[in-house]
């Protein structure tokens, strides 16, 4: 029982963090040591959820001994497992950045504890089994997110923060409206039971219908072609770490969610849902791709790297063969820990040159060394060089695609690989080739170690994933068998009747 | 009842698609608030509107109504009063800042800042 009750532990441990914190408002020193402590304690926990899911498969814990179908359950599979273990890292690594790269003004302010909150909301997400407390995590996320957002006020963060909100709000409320409408028809709101009985009535037509309706919902938050609009410039605004924390975790929330819904709820009419989540996929990749290519501003070339993925990860769950499903998995997680590091890199950046505008940069390489070879390994890692954490991924996504016979998939897939490398070697080449571009103070020197250690930290760990894919696989391969057999969750959260 | 229901609840959905593609602020947020006073009605209209007792355990009742979406829509209301009296605090923050409540002049262009 103790065991089972760990699982919950990734929740409970920075929601209890983040209401310490709010006694320690003005006190920033005790905040960072206490926010610190709290996260390598949250890695320490999320790593043994990982160990014993790893050992003991799919672990569920009925909140308040309900039994299955009646109370909350808190579910971890090897998906969710891995996927807290990854936000936690990543959380401990944008921490670590942070404490000098945020600023008085903002740490004064809670920073801190909404940062704890947040991950609350991430975390709950991922390990829930409820549809409607998946809607409840969803809100503690988003109601977090809007306070880093605009936590600092400037013109363009109120300015931003309000399309951002309006937007969710619109798709909080498109969620209620489906949950409501798929009570209607199953009467429960239990995953596991919830696909049960959509297997029973063999998904008719309105069930395809709410499929689509959630895909919208999710589709919103995970930003896929239709719905991306509000994201480039939501993204924008923040200071570094927090569009770190959003690249990295808020969008791959909602593909989550997809994955969860798409894979254990609504799977029996897979040529009407899926085939439709597959076009939408090589749409928003395409669109990501058209983004990335077309601007000069290093921050705004990582959003749409952002886009791009969420299409890749996407498109390898409308395949719904076990490789498509295994590099999907391998990708998304690939893809949260590049994508802070990314962020972080950039914003080092941006801190040395005053500007996000790359034509304005160059020659950093001279001053900078590790800053720009780390970012040269992260940059390859993204675009998918064979030894680096990317390939792995894209390569089963690939032979998914094969395997499915569906070849525009393969093509765009591989040809948006290539402008993904474009896009960020023409930071590399810019940013650090070159000669120092002319600055009105003299080119100091200044140190950005504090700063870089969080990325550098972040692309190692990225580089291990992608050297030790052998050792991750059986990690992953133990997912997708979750993920592709449906019976072993129900049988799991519903004890097996 | 529930065609009644649902045709109360189209009608505030359209006025909250209406109100929100309009410029003003306070207009979109007045579109929220709708957008959000559907949303719970087509709970509570889901659940399914019988004719039974309050969901008060008691001796005399034999049918009671749903309890469940009850608890949802009030789980619901709450969070949408959190969301929106942020939204309206954002609203009036940023008419302070930036002198406006026209959204088709906060596009921010020109400006990168």
């Amino acid at each position: 029982m103790i065991m089972n009750n760990l699982i919950l532990m990734p929740v409970i441990w920075p929601l209890l963090t983040g209401i310490i914190l709010i006694f320690f408002g003005k006190k920033v020193g005790i905040q960072k040591v206490l926010s610190l402590f709290s996260s390598i304690i949250g890695v320490i926990i999320a790593a043994t959820v990982v160990y014993r899911v790893y050992h003991d498969g799919m672990i569920t814990l009925a909140v308040g001994s309900w039994k299955a179908p009646f109370g909350i359950i808190i579910a971890a599979d090897m998906l969710a497992a891995l996927l807290v273990l990854t936000t936690t890292v990543i959380g401990a690594a944008i921490l670590l950045y942070s404490f000098t790269g945020v600023g008085k003004d903002r740490e004064h302010y809670y920073y801190y504890s909404i940062f704890q909150f947040l991950l609350v909301g991430v975390n709950g997400a991922f390990l829930t089994g409820d549809l409607f407390n998946l809607f409840v995590f969803f809100e503690v996320m988003l109601m977090a997110s809007y306070v880093l957002l605009v936590l600092g006020g400037t013109k363009i963060q109120l300015r931003e923060t309000l399309k951002y909100i309006i937007v969710n709000v619109l798709s909080s409320a498109l969620f209620v409206i489906s949950v409501a409408y798929l009570y209607s028809i199953v009467g429960t709101l239990n995953m596991a039971q919830l696909s049960e009985r959509i297997a029973e009535v063999n998904q008719p037509g309105i069930v395809s219908v709410i499929a689509l309706s959630f895909l919208v919902v999710f589709g919103l938050k995970a930003a896929i072609f239709p719905l991306f609009f509000w994201l480039p410039g939501a993204y924008y605004a923040p200071p570094i770490p927090v569009i770190a924390l959003f690249g990295a975790l808020l969008t791959k929330v909602g593909v989550y969610s997809i994955f969860r819904t798409y894979t254990l709820i609504f799977y029996h009419d897979q040529f009407f849902t899926h085939t439709f989540l597959g076009a939408l996929s090589l749409l928003t990749i395409i669109a990501g791709v058209i983004g990335a290519v077309a601007y000069w501003d290093v921050k705004k070339i990582i959003i749409y790297n952002i886009v791009i993925a969420v299409g890749v990860i996407t498109y390898g769950i409308s395949l719904m063969n076990d490789q498509a499903i295994a590099g999907s998995i391998f990708y998304l997680i690939h893809d949260m820990l590049i994508k802070a590091a990314l962020f972080l890199l950039v914003g080092v950046m941006m801190k040395i040159t005053g500007t996000s505008d790359l034509r304005k940069m160059g020659g950093l390489i001279k001053q900078y060394p590790y800053l720009a070879w780390t970012f040269f390994i992260a940059a390859i890692s993204l675009a998918g060089i064979p030894p680096f954490s990317g390939f792995a991924g894209k390569l089963l996504i690939l032979q998914g695609a094969v395997s499915a016979e569906s070849y525009v998939g393969l093509a765009v897939i591989l040809l948006s690989s290539l402008m993904v490398l474009y896009s960020v070697m023409r930071i590399f080449i810019y940013g650090f080739w070159g000669k120092p571009a002319v600055t009105k103070e003299q080119p100091v020197k200044q140190s950005v170690e504090k700063l870089l250690a969080p990325a550098i930290l972040l692309v190692t760990i990225t580089i291990f994933y992608g050297v030790g894919t052998e050792t991750v696989y059986s990690y992953i391969s133990q997912a997708v068998e979750t993920i592709l057999d449906p019976d072993i969750y129900i049988n799991t959260v519903l004890g097996g009747e | 009842m529930e065609v009644l229901m649902a045709i109360v609840i189209g009608i505030l959905f359209m006025c909250a698609t209406y109100l929100m593609l309009s410029k003003s602020i306070l207009r979109i947020i007045v579109g929220t608030g709708l957008l959000s006073h559907g949303a719970h009605l087509l709970i509570l209209t889901m659940g399914g509107l019988k004719q039974g007792a309050v969901p008060i355990l008691s001796d005399a009742a034999g049918v009671y109504v749903d309890p469940l979406p009850q608890a949802l829509i009030l789980t619901a209301i709450v969070i949408s009063f959190g969301v929106t009296a942020f939204l309206l605090v954002l609203a009036y923050r940023a008419y302070q800042e930036l002198g406006t409540d026209n959204m088709e002049r906060l596009k921010g262009t020109d400006n990168h800042e």
